[in-house]
């Protein structure tokens, strides 16, 4: 099954370059302590703002902290934030999503209200006013993205539940005596999975830029530690006379968020059947 | 059509009271409460101090009561005073939705002249350079932080050409102005902000617009009218374009809380004095009251804007129009 799916996507050669680039990161992130050539919070006053050279690649900050070490630490960010915003997001989307489906009627209709409601909020409006009340932090924004990611989750998963619930294999293991539980957990959402692996693919994403806009407004990750997003405030606050301090971190992002879209494009190919053709 | 529009606007309502829920839940996750929060930050305000603002907000009663007592003056539009300036909140946020909703509604314009025909070229000459080239565009669209994009386009057309101003929505001398000066000075103010918050926008949608044509153009009626000789272009425009486009109104429907939501940053970003800095400001500040009717009101906004987006499906799409009647 994996075999079939790897060989599907690999055919996508910008899927297999996005996941290059995103396992290369995580490696970076992982040995950040190996990787970066300074420290990410060592203050060096004779050395502010210096443009790029060949001690410091991607040039020095407002403080004198050398760019390059900082974007590697920073990578952390994102990834934590990512996996843990859409495991969240994921978690809450696929039970509601299960129960909606499975139970139908008077459930479903008030589950899917809820979604709606959830939906008419500006996302970023329901973020910005958690944060308002709850101290900004690295585990602050992951809670509340994923918070307020769920939905489309839940949608999805409903939908395969309505459909997956009539099938045969279903009624038989019905038959048999199964629990509703049993028959949720073991029947029908191993075969919800496919779209859910997909939309978490672009949840992460979209996590990703969302924990940088917030950074970047200052209610994400807080300084002195580094995340892409804070950094390119001390961009915008040095905007006309260090244009590396905006460059490289918002490639950085781009480039990131780009990859995760890339792999999410090509999953969603290889795991989609009508595309399947007859020569697997 | 009348039937129709009574019964949307009807389901509208528990979905405002469940708006309204959620908001004054989510306000009242403070630890402390509210007022701890205005007071923490004068050491000198007194317990007979926090006293007199716990009943001034009504925060020594039960949560249920002073839910219903906010409902019941959110109803009349009042959402009470802020914490900051001791204004009235609906005053702030009214003075300010103008200039937001305008953004808005400009790039809302930009998006659907840019993205329909891109989308709808990119399905007719499926393959071909263009659409390769709008594809990776979408990508592009996708994946790039807007933020990020403002101070790239800050710097080049601010900073390095000194082409378009980067703050505000006039400059300093506009009252030495004459009428037309003025709404060149506007439009050159609003180019960067409208332009940002459509580039998403224009991507998402035209990567749908054109998956909608392409659906379009393998049904059996296109082939048809092309069997009978009609003019590719009538093809394309009167029979495919049409039903094509359906899907594509509530997707705009739907992208409006996205626009709402990231006019946050555009705001903060240009300084342009709307109803995301004013969000914004008041989180920093933690402005209650006025985080609450700005929540509140986004949220009903995006209501209208679906309710636009499906009355305007049904004028196009008369089994729906039919179906609503009965």
């Amino acid at each position: 099954m994996f075999k079939i799916i790897w060989n599907r996507f690999k055919r996508n050669r910008l899927s297999v370059a996005g996941l290059a680039v995103i396992a290369s990161l995580a490696l970076a992130a992982l040995a950040a302590p190996l990787v970066s050539p300074h420290s990410p919070t060592k203050i060096d006053v004779y050395n502010v703002l210096a443009p790029p050279d060949a001690s410091h690649p991607f040039g020095t900050d407002e403080l004198g902290r050398d760019v390059f070490s900082r974007m590697v630490w920073g990578s952390r960010a994102s990834l934590k934030v990512g996996f843990i915003a859409v495991g969240i997001a994921i978690a809450i989307g696929t039970f509601i999503g299960a129960v909606a489906g499975f139970y139908g009627a008077k459930v479903d209709a008030v589950l899917m209200r809820f979604v709606d409601i959830m939906l008419a909020f500006p996302t970023f409006f329901l973020i910005l006013a958690v944060i308002a009340v709850v101290e900004p932090s690295i585990s602050t924004i992951m809670i509340v993205i994923g918070l307020t990611g769920w939905m489309d989750v839940a949608r999805l998963v409903r939908a395969e539940f309505l459909t997956l619930k009539e099938r045969d294999f279903v009624s038989a293991a019905r038959a048999l005596g199964s629990t509703d539980s049993r028959l949720i957990l073991r029947h029908i959402i191993p075969n919800a999975l496919s779209p859910v692996f997909v939309a978490a693919t672009f949840g992460i994403a979209g996590a990703i830029l969302t924990e940088s806009g917030l950074s970047f407004l200052g209610l994400g990750v807080q300084p002195p530690d580094p995340s892409w997003g804070n950094m390119l405030t001390s961009g915008k606050d040095n905007i006309t006379v260090a244009w590396w301090l905006s460059l490289f971190p918002g490639v950085a992002i781009l480039v990131t968020v780009l990859s995760y879209n890339l792999v999410g494009e090509g999953l969603r190919d290889a795991l989609d059947p009508r595309l399947w053709r007859g020569d697997e | 059509m009348p039937a129709y529009i009574a019964k949307r606007l009807l389901l509208m309502l528990p979905l405002i009271f469940g708006i309204t829920l959620i908001t004054f839940t989510v306000i009242h996750l403070a630890p402390g409460g509210p007022v701890e929060v205005e007071t923490e930050m004068s050491l000198k305000a007194s317990a007979q101090a926090r006293e007199n603002l716990k009943k001034l907000y009504g925060l020594d009663k039960p949560l249920h009561v002073q839910y219903l007592e906010w409902l019941k003056r959110f109803v009349m539009l009042d959402f009470g005073k802020s914490f900051v300036d001791n204004k009235k909140v609906v005053d702030k946020i009214f003075e300010r939705i103008p200039i937001t909703l305008t953004i808005n509604m400009l790039s809302l314009f930009l998006i659907i002249a840019i993205a329909v025909p891109v989308g709808v070229v990119s399905a007719t000459k499926q393959y071909s350079l263009f659409d390769k080239l709008t594809t990776v565009f979408v990508f592009l669209g996708f994946s790039t932080p807007t933020f990020w994009l403002a101070l790239v386009l800050m710097i080049i057309f601010g900073v390095s050409l000194g082409l378009l101003p980067i703050s505000g929505i006039q400059s300093i001398d506009v009252s030495g102005m004459n009428y037309f000066e003025r709404l060149i000075d506007w439009i050159k103010h609003l180019i960067l902000p409208v332009g940002l918050s459509a580039f998403g926008g224009i991507a998402g949608l035209s990567r749908y617009s054109r998956s909608s044509m392409l659906e379009v153009i393998r049904q059996d009626y296109v082939r048809t009218a092309r069997a009978k000789g009609l003019k590719e272009s009538d093809v394309i425009i009167t029979h495919a374009l049409r039903n094509a486009l359906m899907p594509v109104v509530t997707i705009l429907g739907l992208s409006v809380p996205g626009l709402i939501g990231g006019s946050v940053i555009f705001e903060t970003i240009f300084a342009i004095p709307g109803m995301g800095q004013l969000f914004y400001a008041s989180t920093m500040s933690r402005d209650y009251p006025t985080i609450m009717g700005i929540l509140v009101i986004g949220a009903v906004l995006t209501l209208v804007g679906n309710l636009i987006a499906d009355i305007s499906y049904a004028l196009v799409d008369p089994r729906i129009r039919v179906s609503g009647d009965k």
